[in-house]
């Protein structure tokens, strides 16, 4: 190692993990509102929403976290798998479980 | 069409496959691609913010048309998030080939849905037709 990498001008790594944080941010948002459907009116299937609509964040905060720190190498490889299907199955489970509370 | 279609679809669930095409491109092409995903993944998750809004605070609509326009917000969440992911595979395929970036009519549909609903809140509000 011979210090630091050259700092990409553009600052873009940098852009990009603060792209996955407010995106994690926003996906707190919908969660909160389940929550907080769940706590106005403690059914069960609003509960279980809430629950499975939690979970479905912190998937997506273990997805991002991985991601940033696969970001902070000099130069990051494209994001695989992990990451597309990940935030796909984020936003599907969060479609779920507003269907869910519908009902 | 299907063979097309079954490239995509596999590409979807392994796009390490892509690194057998062309050249990497620039990582930051690469990132800026990924920052335009991740804005469709967010548009997605403001709609199903939006169809749960609806629905849980809009107490005053008619059972039938609430779950009808929640339903329409999660369904577009959906196909947002199902066509981030395959608008970014389709991006980097073109740039690892060095092709143009694929065209697409998405964002004019979500614009003329977002200009539709917009016009009909005006009509509602100007007119008057909110109950009462």
């Amino acid at each position: 190692m011979s210090g630091e990498p050259p700092r990409d001008p553009g600052a873009q790594p940098e852009r990009t993990w603060l792209a996955w944080r407010r995106t994690t941010l926003t996906c707190a948002v919908s969660v909160a509102l389940t929550v907080r459907v769940a706590l106005a009116d403690p059914s069960g299937p609003a509960v279980a929403a809430a629950c499975l609509g939690a979970l479905a964040w912190v998937g997506l905060l273990v997805t991002a976290h991985r991601r940033i720190r696969a970001l902070a190498r000099s130069r990051p490889r494209t994001m695989g798998a992990a990451q597309t299907l990940g935030a796909l199955a984020c936003v599907l489970v969060l479609v779920g479980v507003g269907g869910m509370m519908l009902l | 069409m299907r063979d097309r279609l079954s490239a995509t679809l596999r590409l979807w669930f392994a796009p390490q496959r892509l690194r057998e095409e062309g050249t990497t491109p620039d990582y930051r092409f690469s990132l800026a691609n990924e920052r335009t995903f991740l804005a469709w993944i967010r548009t997605a998750l403001a709609l199903v913010a939006g169809g749960i809004a609806v629905d849980q605070f809009l107490t005053d609509l008619r059972w039938g048309v609430r779950t009808a326009v929640a339903t329409v917000l999660l369904a577009g969440a959906a196909l947002c998030a199902v066509r981030a992911v395959n608008h970014w595979v389709r991006c980097e395929r073109a740039m690892r080939r060095g092709e143009d970036l694929p065209a697409s009519r998405f964002p004019v549909l979500l614009a003329g849905g977002t200009a539709f609903a917009a016009l009909l809140v005006v009509a509602v509000v100007v007119f008057g037709l909110a109950g009462r």
